[in-house]
This record gives structure tokens, C-alpha cells and sequence, in this order.
């Protein structure tokens, strides 16, 4: 079981490294799909089991979705991937990366490690997730509603003017 | 007992976070960063899914839900101002090109 | 029943301004009309059967309704619930009933608007917003409904926004009264803090059982009769309500003299246990109360525009109200509130008929001898007038003015051991303002219906305008014989319904103040007439140069004040901020440094001319160094959140 779990978590590294690390969008979101399967294997053996169901329908599926949709409208091609490699010359990591390995290493220096593990214990059921989403966290679903709603006329409202325009 | 405990749920999640930190900054093109930051958000949900596990709260995958929600909101904002751009004569999708301001 | 009806009230002109809102331009004028009465009509009836409910109860009894909680943290609790007493019995029959009528009336004064479905929907939702506003048993959920109808306020103000007059007219009463808001946020938050709910009851209790301090208690008086004079148009917050008649007469009947700019005296009213506890509030309501009914009598005789001189009334009036509160003689500032509502209501809609069969003339100068053109409204405009002016007997407003006059007298202020401030004074000005007000509106009325005839009035006033009409002259003539005055026949019906278990026993007035107050409107009509009613008059037209006469028409000049007290300041921020004085700063020492180093550089004195230089070069640097910070690039935004991050962490991580 363990080893299952290694093997997840580097999938997962290993497929965020390469997703940052594409010229081509497409390979890029492929990769970000492995991704993301690898994490749900995880949030599987974290015990939550719904919240790894919504990962791959919702995250894997169609944001995932969403994204190839536009790489497709965007219709790039040879030039652009010659692009991004100009873009992408070593000298462009030096400086990110750095902070980015600051950042990392003063995170794993404040997480003090936790104690051992607890006795046995039941996983989360969706039960246990849903009698607290709409119990105490209910007002919580409607701002997140709102905020969908909003999200979706704002796209809306972004996307029609450029139907318009054309 | 988890199979995967939770510093090391921890620590991969600041792995994570740094890659997908890392990408934002570095990659230029927009498309790019929106899915680093989709990498970042997922690091930070599996922070409050593993808290959940180890102290055994629903609160953890409720943060999830909402986290998902988040993500889906901003992927489509963010798609859409992709698409906006790119029809408006900015076909390079340069993040670094919205600078009129010039600070 | 009730518990039914009660929500019902509020949701049917809700219900009725969301679809005449949503069907914005589907729906012909006639039905849009129709919606709209329907709407309001329901909650007419509805409030009628709610009143005789609860008055054929117990005496104290009152009907609570709780909808939802709302707010639920530790040490406080809101709800949205609503309740229905004696106080709000008198509001809701007064709003819905009014309204109603203004409503039937605004069917035929708007017909031929483009327009009417926005009118329609912002009145029947004015009518929801007044009804939440009046019923609610929270503090919190009042405040909704304040809000509620200062934004219909606005919207109806602003209705025919192509002329940037009326917008301008509509910002100004927004602006108004949103500060007194702010100070009425204030005066609730810090009740909330101290009783731990806004519920009134509650609220009520606290401060009577001495668990507020006397200075919290003090404050939030204080700050709450800011809001309520901010709403109700009193000194220092009179400027926007003559500005407000920019807005279609109806909604000038209906808000700006009818309910709204009584919302300030009902709040008052109601939390009148409050107020008795802090006394130097009081005293400052009646003082402010009385000069406001003085100046905006005196404004009035000199107006004219006959929607400003009905407007300056209004702020009169309602200075009679604030006087009758300040004294602690609430039940008649709720008395003479309900019949001022009838009477300037049907001086409003008479105006506004007659303003529309004279092609939108306002100026009074120029109407005149309309008695014969249109008999009937002036009957109806003349009928208004003496209820105003008080024309003992037969007219409502008499019976109010009354009942306030002698709760004035017998009103006393102890607000230091030495320093007292006593009613009788207050009374004089009360009765002087009552000869003013007898004097502008028979002013008004002798020189727009009898006199030289001036412009030629076309048409036919409709039968749907007149019904109103005529229901609001019965109200003005007999709504005020339900409370005689102490000298005539013991008939109280009004303090009875408000408050059935005190005994009316203010009985020590003498018997001539009655006489008094019955002569003073009389002296004032005739006065009037001396010098506007007789065949030939001996003011026709009031000298427009003496300054004085200027000073007054103007509002006493408080435009100008603000405009030098609030509003250049103001424009002088955002000048400030839109010029960014910092940039200014920053370049400016870079100008004179460089001009500095230049002229060091001429000189050509070796030393200093190095250390110019290099001085020179330093400050370009660091300029371009700042400069490089915000260089509108996204991702080096971004690298600044993370040094940001690092550095927080690394103080996190050291500490």
C-alpha cells in the first residue's frame, strides 16, 4: 500500500514538472491530466473517496475539457511552440526557481512534523460530507453558488463581446 | 490507520505548490500559467483533505468542494480573457504585454 | 391568521413591483397600472383586517411574526421578523391607504410615459420598503427598509434622467440622506453593543432597567435623531427635499410629503422610551424641530414655484412633528403625521393636476384665476389648504396642530440644576409658525385660483384623478374629529387606540390656548387676503431684489454653505488624488535637484561638481530602480508576492 502511495505521489510531481515544462499546450494539459489521476489515486488512500471522484470528474474531466476546447479555438501551431522554446531558455528558471526553492524549503522548515499516526478510525463518508456542507457550511453553498453564478456571467459577458466583435 | 500519512501528505503538497509556483512565474504564456495555477490550487485541496484525515473532520473535504468550485470558476474567467486576447490582435498570449500602464 | 397575513402584507406590492419590474415594457401602461393598484390594493385590505384584528383584541396585545433568523453569532442576534402594534397599525393603514389612492391616481397622471413600468416598479416597491421599514420588530430589518426607500427615493427622483438637473437632485437627496444613514448605523451599532440585540423590545428593556450607561444611552439618541432628521428633511439636513421635486408629482405626494420624510418621526416614535432617558437629545430635537417649522414657513412665503412651496411646507410640517417629539408628545407628532399625510397629499395630486391642464406651469405668477377654469380642483386645493393652515373645526389638521400645541406647553427641559429650557417658548414659535402657514398657503391659493386669469388651462381633469380626489378632502376634513382638544368633548379615540391603558390626563392647560390656536390660522387668512385675496391686492408680486427676499428663496443660503463646506473640499481631494500629489512631490524634488546639480555643475567647482553628479546619478538610478517596481508586468507582480511570502516566512521562521 505504501509503495502505491510513493509511486502516486511521484507520478504527481513528475507530471506537474513536465506540465510546467512543455512548448506545447497540448502535451502540457496531457500531462496535467496524469496529474491529476495521480492525486485522486492519493486522495483514495486519504480515505476520501468523494473528494477523489469529484478530482476526476469535475478537475479531470471538464476543466480539463474546457482547456483543450480553447487550445483548439486558439489554433496554434509550428511557430508558436518556436516561441515558447525561445521563451523557455535556462537563464528564464534562475531566478524563479530560486525563489520558488525559498519558498519551499522555509515551508518544510516551519511545518514542524506532527506526531504518529492515530488508532484506527473510519474514513469520511460523502454522508459525513454532505450532512455537514448543508449544515453548518450552508451559507458557505450559497456564496459559492453566487460566486459560479458570477463566474459564469462574467465569462459569458467576455465571450459574447469577442463574438461581437468579430 | 491512512495509507499515507500526513506529513508526507504535507510535504508533497509544498512540492507541489513550489512547481506549480515555479510555473507561474517562469512561463510567459498565458494558457501555461492558468494550469500552474490550477497545480497550485490542487496542492492547497490536498493540504485540507489530508488535515481532514488526520483529525478526522468533514470540514477538510468541505474546503475541497469549495476549492474545486474555486478552480472551475477561475479556469473559466481566466479562459475567457484568453480567448478575448487572442481575438483582439494579442495572438502571442505574452502575459508580459499588458503593461499600457507602464507602471 | 395573522401570521399569515402579516408576511402577505409586505409580499404583494413586493410581488406586484417584480413583475411590473421583470415585464418592463411587455405589459400595456393600462396594465401595468392595473399590477401596480392591485398589488398595493391587497395589502390596503389586508392591513384593514389586520387592524381590526388586533383592535377588537386585548389592549396591549400585539401580533409578532418571526420569518428567519438572520444573524446568530456570540452576543448578538438579528432576525427578520416583523410585529404589529398599536404604533404600526396607525403607519401601515396611513401608507397603504395613501398610497393606494396616489397609485390610482398616478395611473391616469402617467399613462402616456414611456417609462411607466420603471415608475410603477420603484412605487410598489417604495410601498414594501415603507411596510418593512414600519413593521419590522428588529432594528436590523428596519434599517433594511430605510435603505429600501431611500433607494426608491432616488429612483423615483431621478425618473426622467435625461435632464441632468433631475439626476443632480437625486444624487443630492441620496448623498443627504446617506450621511444621516451613517450616523443611524452608528446609533445601532451602538445599542447592538450595548443590549447585545437590535429587537426593540429588547433594546427597550435594557434601557429601561439600567443596563445601558447613560452616556451609551445619550449617544445613541444622538446619532439616531441625525439619521431621522437626515430623512425627514430638518435642519441642518433640509437642502435636498425642495431639490427632490424634481421627481413626478405623484412620488412627490407619496414620498417626499406623504411616508417617507416620516419614516425619521415613526422611528422616533417608536423608540420613544429611549429618547426619554437622554434629555439634552430632547431639548436639541425641539429646538431643532421648532426653528425648522419657522424657516421653512418663512422659505415658503417667498417661493414661486408651487411644488417648492408645498415642499418648504412639508419640512414645516414635519418641524411640527419633531417639536411634538422632542416634547415628548409622540402621540400627537403620530396624529398630526397621519393627517398631514391626507392633507398634503391632496394639496400634491391637486397640484399636480392642475400643473398638468396648464402645460407644466409652475410658476404661481403666472397661473391665476383657475377658480373659474377648474372649479372642483379648487375646491379640493382650497379644502388642503385650511387643513394645513389649521382652519379650526372643520378641518383635520386643526385637531393635530392643537394636540401638539398643548403637549409643547405643558413640555419642560431640565438640562442643567440652573439651566432649563421651558415649553411656553417653544410654544410661542409653534403658534407663530402656524400664522406663517396659514399665510403662504392662502398666498399660494389666492394667487393661483382667484385674481387676473393667466394661462388658459385645456382638458378635463380624469375621473380616475378626481376618485382620489375626493376620498383624500373627506380624509382632510374629518380624519382629525377622532381627538378633540382637552376643552372640547371628551373624544380621544387616537391616544385611546395608541395607548389604551393611560388615562388621557394633561388636563392642566388653561382653556385659552385652545382659543389661541383656533384664532391664529384665522388672523393668517385674513391676513392673506388683505394682502393677495381682495380685488385689487397690495402685493402682487413680492420684490425679487431685496437681498433678504433673495436670501430666503434660496433656503437661506445653506446650498451655498455646504457647497463651501463639503463639497469643495471634496473636489479638492479627488483633485488631489487625481493629480497624485505624491508623483508631484517626488518629481518635483527631482526637478530641483537636477536644476540644483546644474547650476553646482556650471560653476564648475571641481568637488562639489563630482559629488553633484554623482548625486544626480544616484537619484536617476533610484528613480529608475522605483520605476522598474511597477512595470504592469503580471508575472513580476507575482515574483513580489513571493519575496513578499519568503520574507514573511523567514520572519516567521526566525522569530
Amino acid at each position: 500500500m505504501h509503495a502505491l502511495a510513493l509511486l502516486a505521489a511521484s507520478v504527481t510531481i513528475i507530471g506537474a514538472i513536465m506540465v510546467i515544462t512543455r512548448k506545447v499546450a497540448v502535451h502540457a494539459v496531457l500531462y496535467l491530466v496524469v496529474t491529476l489521476l495521480a492525486l485522486a489515486a492519493l486522495l483514495v488512500m486519504l480515505g476520501a473517496s468523494f473528494a477523489a471522484m469529484l478530482e476526476i470528474i469535475i478537475y479531470a474531466g471538464a476543466i480539463m475539457v474546457l482547456f483543450v476546447f480553447v487550445i483548439m479555438m486558439l489554433n496554434l501551431g509550428q511557430s508558436d511552440s518556436a516561441r515558447e522554446k525561445e521563451w523557455l531558455r535556462p537563464r528564464a528558471w534562475l531566478g524563479p526557481g530560486i525563489l520558488a526553492a525559498i519558498v519551499c524549503a522555509e515551508l518544510l522548515y516551519c511545518i514542524s512534523p506532527f506526531s504518529g499516526s492515530l488508532p484506527t478510525i473510519p474514513p469520511i463518508t460523502a454522508h459525513d460530507v454532505g450532512l455537514s456542507l448543508f449544515g453548518r457550511y450552508v451559507l458557505m453553498v450559497e456564496l459559492v453558488s453566487f460566486l459560479l453564478l458570477s463566474g459564469l456571467i462574467s465569462a459569458f459577458h467576455i465571450g459574447r463581446n469577442w463574438m461581437e466583435d468579430r | 490507520m491512512p495509507a499515507f500519512p500526513f506529513n508526507d501528505t504535507v510535504l508533497l503538497a509544498t512540492v507541489l505548490f513550489s512547481v506549480g509556483l515555479t510555473g507561474v512565474l517562469v512561463r510567459r504564456n498565458m494558457v501555461f500559467m492558468l494550469m500552474s495555477l490550477d497545480i497550485m490550487l490542487n496542492a492547497a485541496a490536498l493540504v485540507f483533505v489530508g488535515a481532514g484525515a488526520r483529525w478526522h473532520d468533514a470540514v477538510g473535504q468541505v474546503m475541497f468542494l469549495l476549492i474545486l468550485a474555486l478552480a472551475a470558476v477561475e479556469t473559466a474567467v481566466g479562459l475567457a480573457i484568453i480567448l478575448r486576447l487572442h481575438a483582439q490582435g494579442r495572438p502571442t498570449l505574452d502575459a508580459d504585454t499588458g503593461n499600457l500602464l507602464q507602471g | 391568521m395573522g401570521e399569515i397575513l402579516l408576511p402577505l402584507l409586505i409580499l404583494s406590492p413586493l410581488a406586484a413591483s417584480l413583475v411590473v419590474f421583470v415585464s418592463a415594457g411587455r405589459l400595456s401602461a393600462c396594465a401595468v397600472g392595473t399590477l401596480a393598484c392591485t398589488g398595493v390594493g391587497m395589502s390596503a385590505v389586508i392591513s384593514v383586517i389586520l387592524s381590526v384584528m388586533l383592535l377588537s383584541g386585548p389592549a396591549t396585545g400585539t401580533l409578532q411574526v418571526m420569518l428567519w433568523p438572520w444573524i446568530h453569532i456570540a452576543g448578538f442576534s438579528a432576525d427578520i421578523a416583523f410585529m404589529l402594534d398599536r404604533i404600526s397599525v396607525v403607519m401601515i393603514l396611513v401608507v397603504t391607504i395613501v398610497g393606494l389612492l396616489i397609485h390610482i391616481y398616478a395611473v391616469s397622471y402617467m399613462h402616456d410615459d414611456p417609462g411607466i413600468a420603471r415608475f410603477f416598479g420603484s412605487m410598489t416597491l417604495f410601498i414594501a420598503s415603507m411596510l418593512v421599514l414600519v413593521l419590522a420588530s428588529d432594528l436590523l430589518c428596519l434599517f433594511i427598509g430605510w435603505e429600501g426607500v431611500g433607494l426608491c427615493s432616488y429612483l423615483l427622483i431621478g425618473f426622467w434622467y435625461d435632464t441632468p438637473a433631475n439626476t443632480a437632485a437625486a444624487r443630492k437627496a441620496f448623498y443627504m440622506t446617506r450621511m444621516g444613514d451613517a450616523a443611524l448605523l452608528c446609533g445601532l451599532l451602538l445599542l447592538a453593543t450595548a443590549a447585545g440585540s437590535l429587537h426593540i423590545g429588547t433594546v427597550l428593556a435594557a434601557v429601561a432597567n439600567g443596563q445601558v450607561a447613560l452616556s451609551a444611552v445619550n449617544m445613541a439618541a444622538l446619532f439616531i435623531l441625525i439619521g431621522a432628521l437626515a430623512k425627514s428633511a430638518q435642519i441642518p439636513f433640509q437642502t435636498w427635499l425642495p431639490d427632490a421635486m424634481a421627481g413626478p408629482t405623484p412620488t412627490s405626494a407619496l414620498i417626499h410629503a406623504a411616508t417617507m420624510v416620516t419614516a425619521g418621526v415613526y422611528l422616533i416614535a417608536r423608540l420613544h422610551d429611549l429618547f426619554v432617558m437622554a434629555v439634552p437629545v430632547m431639548a436639541l430635537m425641539a429646538v431643532l424641530g421648532a426653528l425648522t417649522l419657522l424657516m421653512g414657513a418663512c422659505t415658503a412665503l417667498v417661493q414661486s414655484d408651487l411644488k417648492r412651496i408645498l415642499a418648504w411646507s412639508t419640512i414645516s410640517q414635519l418641524g411640527y412633528m419633531f417639536l411634538a417629539l422632542g416634547c415628548g408628545a409622540w402621540q400627537a407628532a403620530l396624529f398630526h403625521l397621519m393627517t398631514h399625510a391626507f392633507f398634503k397629499a391632496l394639496l400634491f395630486l391637486t397640484a399636480g393636476a392642475v400643473i398638468v391642464r396648464t402645460h407644466h406651469e409652475q410658476d404661481i405668477f403666472r397661473l391665476g384665476g383657475l377658480r373659474h377654469a377648474m372649479p372642483g380642483l379648487a375646491a379640493a386645493f382650497i379644502t388642503g389648504a385650511s387643513a394645513l393652515a389649521g382652519v379650526p373645526l372643520v378641518t383635520a389638521g386643526f385637531y393635530s396642530k392643537e394636540m401638539i400645541l398643548s403637549g409643547v406647553w405643558a413640555a419642560h427641559f431640565r438640562l442643567t440644576h440652573e439651566w432649563t429650557l421651558s415649553g411656553h417658548v417653544l410654544w410661542g414659535i409653534g403658534l407663530l409658525g402656524a400664522f406663517l402657514s396659514a399665510l403662504y398657503i392662502f398666498r399660494c391659493v389666492f394667487i393661483v385660483f382667484f385674481g387676473k386669469s393667466g394661462t388658459t388651462a385645456t382638458g378635463r381633469t380624469s375621473r380616475l384623478m378626481t376618485i382620489p380626489l375626493s376620498c383624500l378632502c373627506v380624509l382632510s376634513l374629518c380624519g382629525g374629529i377622532i381627538e378633540m382638544p382637552m376643552t372640547f368633548p371628551p373624544l380621544h379615540l387616537f391616544s385611546a387606540l395608541l395607548d389604551p391603558t393611560l388615562p388621557p390626563s394633561h388636563a392642566d392647560e388653561p382653556g385659552w390656548l385652545v382659543l389661541v390656536g383656533a384664532i391664529v390660522p384665522l388672523a393668517g387668512l385674513g391676513v392673506a387676503w388683505v394682502l393677495w385675496g381682495r380685488p385689487s391686492p397690495i402685493m402682487r408680486e413680492i420684490p425679487g431684489q431685496a437681498a433678504v427676499i433673495r436670501f430666503a428663496r434660496t433656503g437661506g443660503g445653506m446650498d451655498v454653505v455646504y457647497d463651501h463646506l463639503f463639497v469643495q473640499p471634496f473636489r479638492f481631494l479627488t483633485w488631489l488624488t487625481r493629480h497624485d500629489i505624491l508623483d508631484h512631490a517626488i518629481t518635483g524634488t527631482g526637478r530641483l535637484t537636477q536644476a540644483v546639480s546644474t547650476s553646482v555643475l556650471r560653476s564648475r567647482t571641481g568637488f562639489l561638481d563630482i559629488l553633484t553628479l554623482g548625486g544626480r546619478r544616484g537619484i536617476r538610478s533610484a528613480d529608475h530602480l522605483l520605476g522598474q517596481i511597477h512595470n504592469g508586468r503580471v508575472r513580476w507582480y507575482a515574483a513580489w508576492i513571493v519575496g513578499g511570502l519568503c520574507a514573511g516566512l523567514a520572519m516567521a521562521v526566525l522569530a
